[in-house]
Parts: C-alpha cells; structure tokens; sequence
C-alpha cells in the first residue's frame, strides 16, 4: 500500500496551501481591525495597539506563526507553480482558457509573488522601524495653568507614573501634537520611554511630500492584487480541505467573494484616506 | 462551408512538429467533426499526401478515444460533447480552425494528433477496481440497498468515459477530475469501501508519478468535461486522501 504523502503528494501540498492561505486570511482581519483604528481611534489608542502587537507574548507567537505560514504558502505555492509548468513542455497554439476558467484562478502564482513583494516592501517601511529602530515617542504638551506647559511622553503605564488631574473638561487644555484633547480620567504619564509613534510614522509616510502619493498608489495596487487572489483563494481552500457541498458551498462562496473584495477595500481606505484628507 | 484548418503534424514522437495549413470547402454544417477530418483526408489520400493521424472509435461519445485540441478548447467550443458529437454547424463560413493535440507531458504524441493515454490505464490498474468473487456464486449487487441518492452520485461519477479532456484543458494538466471521479464511484458505495483507503492513496501516488500537475481548482475540466463530471468529486477525493492518510 501506498505511503500517504501529507508533505510531498499533489493533494497533500493542497492541504497545506488551503491552512496557510486560511490562516493567513484570519490575519488579515486582526491586521484590519488594528489598522482601522487609524481612521476611527485616537493617536494613543492606536500606538497602544502597536506596543501590545509588538511586546504581548500571545501575540509573539501568532506573529511567528504568520511568518512561517506566509514562508511556507509562498515557497509551497512556487514549487507547485514549477511543478504544474513542468507538466505541460509544450503548450497550445490557440488555448482559449477564457471560455472555461477566471483570470484570477489561472494566475495565483503572479498575484501571489506581487503580494509578496508587497509584504517585504511593507514590513521594511513599517515592521523593521517598529521593531529595530529608535523611533520618535508620542509626546504631550500638557497646559496645567496658562502659559505653563510641561512635556510628556505617554507610555503604557508601568513605572514612574505621573498623573495629570483633569478638572474639567473645559477648563483643562490638553495638547496632543497640536491637536486639542479632553480627558475626563487622570491621564497617566511617564518620562522616560513612552510608545513609539507609529501612528505619525505612517501619517508622514503616506504624507510625504515627495513619495507619498506613489506610496499611496502601490499600496491601493497591492490591495486590489490581493482581492483577486482571494477572489479565488478564499473558495478554493475550501475545496482543497474537501469542503464542497450543494448545501453549503453557495453559503461559502458568497461570503468568500464579499470577504475578498471589502478585506482588501477597507485596507485600502485608509492611505486614500490619509493621503487626501488627513 | 470554406474552412481554413490549421492542423498540428508530427511524423512520430521523435519529431518536433508543426502547424500545417489546409483549406477544405463544401462542408456541411450537419457533419460531425470527424466527419470533415475524413473528407480532409479521403481529399489528402487521393493527391498521394499522408492523412491527418486522429484517434477515434465509438464515434457516438461513450468510447473517450476521440481528442482534439479544437479553437483552444479540449473537444472544441460546444459543451458537454465529445469531439466525434461536435457538430460543423458550431463553426462558421470562412473560419479558421485550430486542431491541436491534447497537450500533457503524461500525454505524449504519438502522431500528428494521437496521444498515448496509457497514463490513465495505470492509474486504473493501481486501484480503480474492486475484488470480488467471482467464482460463480457472486452475490446479487441489487440485493445491497444503497440510499438512492450514493448510488446516483456513484453513477454519475461512473459515466467518465477516460477521454482525458479534464487533462488538456487543465492550465497544469493535472487529472484530479479523472481520478476522483474513478475514486468516488466506488467511495460511494458499499463494495468499494473494503479498499477505500488503498485505492486512494495508491491511484494519487500513480497519478503523481506520471507527471500530472497539481490541481488549482480553476473548475476548468468541469466546463469542458463532456461527461459533465462535477468538482465535488474532486472534494471527496480530498477527503478520502485526508482519511487514509491519518488511518
Ligand atoms: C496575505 C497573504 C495571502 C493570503 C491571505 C493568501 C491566501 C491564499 C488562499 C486562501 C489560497 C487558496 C489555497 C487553495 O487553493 O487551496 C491561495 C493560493 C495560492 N497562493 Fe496565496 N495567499 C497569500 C499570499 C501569497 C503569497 C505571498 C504567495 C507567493 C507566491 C502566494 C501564492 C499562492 C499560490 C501560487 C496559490 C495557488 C496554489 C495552487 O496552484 O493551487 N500567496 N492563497
Ligand atoms: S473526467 Fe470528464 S474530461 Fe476527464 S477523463 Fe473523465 S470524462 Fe473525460
Ligand atoms: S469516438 Fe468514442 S467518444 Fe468520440
């Protein structure tokens, strides 16, 4: 009898493309739903999100678990890719594949190099900074009387805390980078190191004078690459594992084909909306 | 009908091969396909040329021996039909025709437009059988109640005639469509669940080696199967690879 091949046969390399790939789209919607707090959150609640996805050890291990699954679906994905090109040395004169197939499905390997090109490009502009360089700190300018302000940097609370009374909402002024903001809670405060500014880092980055409307540009791109490959590869995990079934597939496949298009819409809204209204 | 063929020609395996053309003319839109392919060659004989090779048998779509690579599309542009049902009247007065074929490294050509299909053969003989006793008290399968609705799915996995089409259209030639449909008709029925776990694993092992492709699940074979086998069975077939294996 035959070995079973969970690693090396065709079916078995589906399995493992269809987990990744799934896995990677349960990413995708914790990445989202941190991102959009650059639309709907303060400056602070969105760099409290960044320390905590960069120090929590859960975290950390999901994080790992991304990596390896965006290195495993990507070098799986390109030996398959060899594979199947390798089962066909010569091809058709006229192949008019158009009749009976998507684009999407017959080009999954040069959407999914893009994405990837996009994810290196990505984490060296985001995730190394974050995570190797010295970054600014989000810093406060506290009013307590007229005319006597003091600087803080926010930090996540641990150490030397300082409080800041707030009397009123009113009478107490708050200046966050230049913006006005009213604590109804004593504001807890540290001196030393506070979070790192991610939040005015990808301001400045989809705001640069020079780059950021090409920045812009090739991060709608990627999101609009990345729908397609879900607009095939959300339905056809659930095929590879095995799951089709008249009774649920139609379910699946509607929310498949809404989960590929507004995952990567609303990613998309928030450098357009940055770029052209922040 | 004035048709232009462009017709793939290669004298042996041997030999790289090239598209040639022809002109053919008054054909008749009620002929088969095969049909203008023998007036081609009835004219090619007569000026002393060598006929276009095409393989062909039943010519009423239940053999699979039938191929072609029609216009780029396995069995030409008509649906659920295999090339000996196509019909002329699906083309048009002054057409180009492209006549190609089936293109797979595990389907090589043997001439012009043959290709060995023995890969599928193999498969077959690496589990798409079931035991049985044959020795004259065979049990009456009828007197096994199967829920009407196994044994209508079984039955429609059954009607792959193994013409190989789900292959040549397949962007990576791959024969998931085949082999699951040779897995699942058995898979579904009681006297196939004895080597269930076997065949699977031992038909996907020979499917592997002889070079087919991985599938993408692009539905393709599915639109050009002229058996219209459907992609659930390549579901199951998952399933019961995913079952035996952890067995
Ligand atoms: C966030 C990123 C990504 C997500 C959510 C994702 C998701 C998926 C899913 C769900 C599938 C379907 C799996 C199946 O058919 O069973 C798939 C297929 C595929 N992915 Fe990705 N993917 C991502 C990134 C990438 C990258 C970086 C590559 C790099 C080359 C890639 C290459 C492929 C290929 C080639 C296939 C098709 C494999 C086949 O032939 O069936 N993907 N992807
Ligand atoms: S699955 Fe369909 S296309 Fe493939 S060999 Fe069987 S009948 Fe032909
Ligand atoms: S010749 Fe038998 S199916 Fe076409």
């Amino acid at each position: 009898m035959a070995k079973s091949a969970l690693l090396k046969s065709s079916i078995g390399k589906k399995y493992w493309m269809a987990l990744t790939g799934l896995f990677l789209c349960l990413f995708l919607v914790g990445h989202l739903a941190g991102n959009l707090q650059l639309l709907f959150g303060t400056q602070l609640q969105f760099n409290e999100y960044a320390l905590f996805m960069t120090t929590n050890p859960a975290v950390k291990i999901l994080s790992y678990v991304t990596y390896i699954s965006i290195l495993f679906h990507a070098i799986d994905g390109i030996l398959l890719t060899i594979q199947n090109k390798k089962a066909r040395p010569i091809g058709y004169a006229k192949n008019n594949a158009g009749a009976n197939s998507a684009w999407a499905s017959r080009n999954m390997a040069v959407l999914g190099t893009l994405i990837l090109i996009f994810i290196a490009t990505h984490m060296v502009n985001f995730w190394a900074k974050m995570h190797f360089t010295t970054m600014p700190l989000q810093k406060i300018t506290v009013e307590a009387q007229p005319g006597a302000t003091q600087d803080f940097y926010l930090t996540s609370g641990w150490g030397q805390d300082k409080f800041i009374p707030v009397q009123s909402v009113d009478g107490e002024n708050i200046v966050l980078d230049g913006r006005d903001f009213y604590y109804t809670k004593p504001l807890k405060v540290k001196f030393a190191e506070g979070y790192k500014d991610l939040h005015t880092i990808t301001i400045e980055f989809f705001k640069d004078p020079k780059w950021g409307l090409a920045f812009t540009i090739f991060y709608v791109f990627s999101m609009a690459v990345l729908a397609f490959h879900l607009l095939h590869g959300f339905n056809s995990a659930f095929q590879s594992l095995g799951a089709n079934n008249p009774k649920y597939t139609p379910a699946i496949k509607v929310f498949g084909k809404g989960f590929a298009i507004i995952v990567p819409l609303l990613f998309a809204i928030i450098p357009l909306y940055i770029h052209f209204f922040k | 009908m004035n048709l232009t063929l462009k017709i793939w020609r290669q004298k042996n395996a041997q030999d790289k091969g090239q598209l040639v053309d022809y002109k053919i003319s008054d054909v008749s839109p009620d002929m088969s396909f095969l049909e203008m392919l023998d007036v081609l060659n009835d004219g090619l004989v007569e000026k002393g040329d060598e006929p276009v090779a095409f393989d062909h048998d039943c010519r009423e779509g239940i053999c699979g021996m039938c191929s072609l690579y029609i216009n780029g599309e396995a069995h030409g542009p008509d649906r659920g039909v295999t090339t000996c049902q196509l019909h002329m009247r699906m083309f048009k007065d002054g057409d180009t025709i492209f006549i190609e074929p089936f293109r797979a490294k595990a389907f090589p050509v043997i001439k012009d437009l043959v290709v060995d299909r023995s890969a599928f053969d193999r498969i077959q003989h690496a589990g798409g059988f079931i035991s049985v006793n044959t020795s004259g008290n065979t049990q009456d399968a009828n007197a096994i109640p199967i829920p009407k609705h196994d044994a209508d799915r079984a039955f429609d996995a059954a009607t792959c005639i193994g013409c190989g089409a789900c292959v040549a259209t397949c962007k990576n030639s791959s024969a998931m469509l085949f082999v699951s449909a040779k897995v699942s008709q058995f898979a579904l029925l009681p006297q196939g669940k004895v080597e269930a776990a076997e065949r699977v694993l031992n038909m996907v092992e020979q499917m592997d080696h002889e070079g087919f492709g991985n599938c993408t699940n692009t539905g393709a074979c599915e639109i050009e199967c002229p058996k219209g086998i459907s992609l659930e069975n390549i579901a199951r077939m998952n399933r019961e690879y995913f079952k035996a294996s952890i067995k």
